[in-house]
């Protein structure tokens, strides 16, 4: 920090990121609190703790791997080797990743997208609710949050990914790099995992399994929605010059970018972000005959659905595409679960994953021959790059992956709680020693008024 | 002797990088952090069994069930 100025941007860059890292933990509490509201009684602490132990969990290993990964993998394997050059600053064992006077961003940058990495597992995590076992679904936390988001993310959000380069891919607040991936992993897991006891009837028809709590789950999502404005504020760069990107913008305008470096604002984005958000809202209430928890979903699914885009959009664009976005994934989920049984708890692969990969295929059209980076020789944003992209996040690095680590994981019978467990509550137990200790208690006080 | 590499701060910061404890003991630290956390997995997974097989017998003893 050598000159006024510099150190000025580099402070404000600092401070910029570690505030989107305080407000995305917002979305980890509102998962917690959305995923135990959605479980029964009987399941609480241990849908609690499956939930809160991503947040070490998936820590630890971007500390060991993820960041690693991240800088590495842009053209691996298809079009180059091991980014070993950029790499070698984010390994474990690299000074600038501590304390060190002469780096002061990779920790709070670092942890922006360590976020990102725990949400792509909490959605995960609240699929899979009150069937599977802990350690089973903690490696598939670790691998979605710490290994395949953070691939798709070397690939198609870095400003040198070969996605990027190679098929113009978009995707500016991860309708795909996080909500597609993650929706499409969910389903894998699903597929293999198997419905919750008494979901479907003898007739395969679906029983609802209402939430235990509608006013916490109430609270958890608005809490969701606030961490989503950390997000969106995470993803951009806030200020950088034309001299610093070394792209092909000309004069000497500072501007915010997305993550590729291609010139945004923080106004355009929250325009979007909130339309978005209102065309989804609007969308769900008509959709679901004014369900309340569709509805909660569908603000959501609509910031999701628009995301890929949101850095460009006309405001009135941004909310109609969240509005098309959550129509599609609400029928979508329910054609699914008829026709494959799959029981996705609290909606996350519709949510998520379809909204995800809508968003992208129609980013793809509207956003057609618009430049996807500041840089030349890149391919420009075009339908067939933004639906390859969907099929590479959801399919390739999502679905796929989840289906075979399930796959092993149910052929060792590691993957699901017994039976027994299911129907009497994976809480049981710790209840029953409760129970014991309060009526312990109880009769301790009746003896001690007696005397 | 000073295990950051400073007994004071007087020096230019510019000239200053890391200051964590132990420099040059980065790679060891990382193998007892992947240790911990691979050690983690294994209790938890043994844990876990045993926690599920106790829970399976109450499940299905009748003096259990309230």
């Amino acid at each position: 920090m050598d000159s006024n100025l510099n150190a000025l941007t580099t402070i404000f860059t600092e401070f910029y990121y570690w505030v989107t890292v305080v407000f995305m933990f917002l979305i980890h509490v509102g998962f917690c609190l959305y995923e135990v509201s959605a479980s029964r009684r009987k399941n609480h602490m241990h849908t609690l703790m499956k939930n809160l132990m991503i947040i070490p969990l998936v820590t630890v290993t971007f500390f060991f791997f993820g960041w690693w990964i991240y800088w590495a993998f842009p053209n691996f394997p298809f079009f180059g080797g091991l980014d070993l050059a950029a790499s070698s600053a984010n390994t474990p064992w690299s000074d600038t990743m501590g304390t060190n006077l002469n780096d002061h961003i990779t920790g709070v940058f670092w942890a922006a997208f360590l976020l990102f990495s725990w949400t792509a597992a909490s959605i995960v995590s609240g699929s899979v609710i009150e069937r599977i076992r802990s350690s089973a679904f903690w490696l598939h936390a670790i691998l979605i949050g710490s290994v395949f988001w953070v691939i798709d993310a070397a690939w198609g959000w870095h400003y040198a990914g070969w996605m990027v380069r190679e098929l113009g891919y978009h995707d500016a607040y991860a309708s795909g790099v996080i909500h597609a991936i993650a929706g499409g992993y969910a389903l894998g897991v699903l597929t293999v995992l198997g419905p919750r006891i008494g979901k479907f009837d003898d007739d395969g028809a679906p029983r609802d399994i209402p939430p235990h709590n509608p006013w916490l789950l109430t609270i958890g999502i608005f809490m969701i929605y606030t961490g989503f404005w950390g997000f969106y504020a995470a993803c951009n760069v806030p200020i950088i010059s034309p001299e610093i990107i070394d792209g092909q913008i000309i004069g000497s305008t500072w501007t915010a970018t997305n993550i590729y470096l291609s010139p945004t604002s923080l106004s355009a984005i929250t325009f979007n972000f909130l339309m978005s958000l209102s065309g989804g809202l609007m969308a769900a209430y008509i959709v679901s005959k004014g369900d309340a928890f569709w509805t909660f979903s569908g603000g959501l699914a609509g910031i999701i659905t628009a995301s890929a885009g949101n850095d460009l959009y006309h405001p009135m664009q941004a909310m109609l595409i969240g509005a098309i976005g959550v129509v599609f994934a609400y029928k979508l989920h329910y054609w699914v679960e008829r026709k494959f049984k799959i029981d996705d708890a609290v909606g996350a692969v519709a949510v998520h994953g379809y909204s995800g990969f809508i968003g992208l295929v129609i980013s793809g059209f509207v956003l057609w021959g618009s430049p996807s980076s500041p840089f030349e020789g890149y391919q420009t944003i075009n339908p067939l790059g933004q639906l390859a992209g969907a099929i590479i996040m959801f399919g390739l690095l999502g679905f796929l992956p989840a289906y075979i680590v399930t796959r092993i994981q149910s052929s060792l019978g590691v993957l699901r709680i017994p039976k027994s467990m299911e129907l009497s509550g994976l809480d049981f137990l710790d209840d029953e020693l409760y129970q014991k200790s309060r009526a312990g208690i109880i009769a301790a006080e009746e003896k001690e008024s007696d005397r | 002797m000073s295990t950051i590499g400073y007994q004071n701060w007087a020096v230019d910061l510019a000239e200053v990088s890391a200051i964590y404890p132990f420099q040059g003991y980065e790679v060891l630290m990382t193998v007892v952090g992947v240790i911990f956390w691979l050690g983690w997995h294994w209790l938890q997974f043994r844990n876990e069994n045993e926690e599920l097989k106790k829970n399976s017998k109450s499940v299905t003893d009748p003096k259990t069930i309230n």
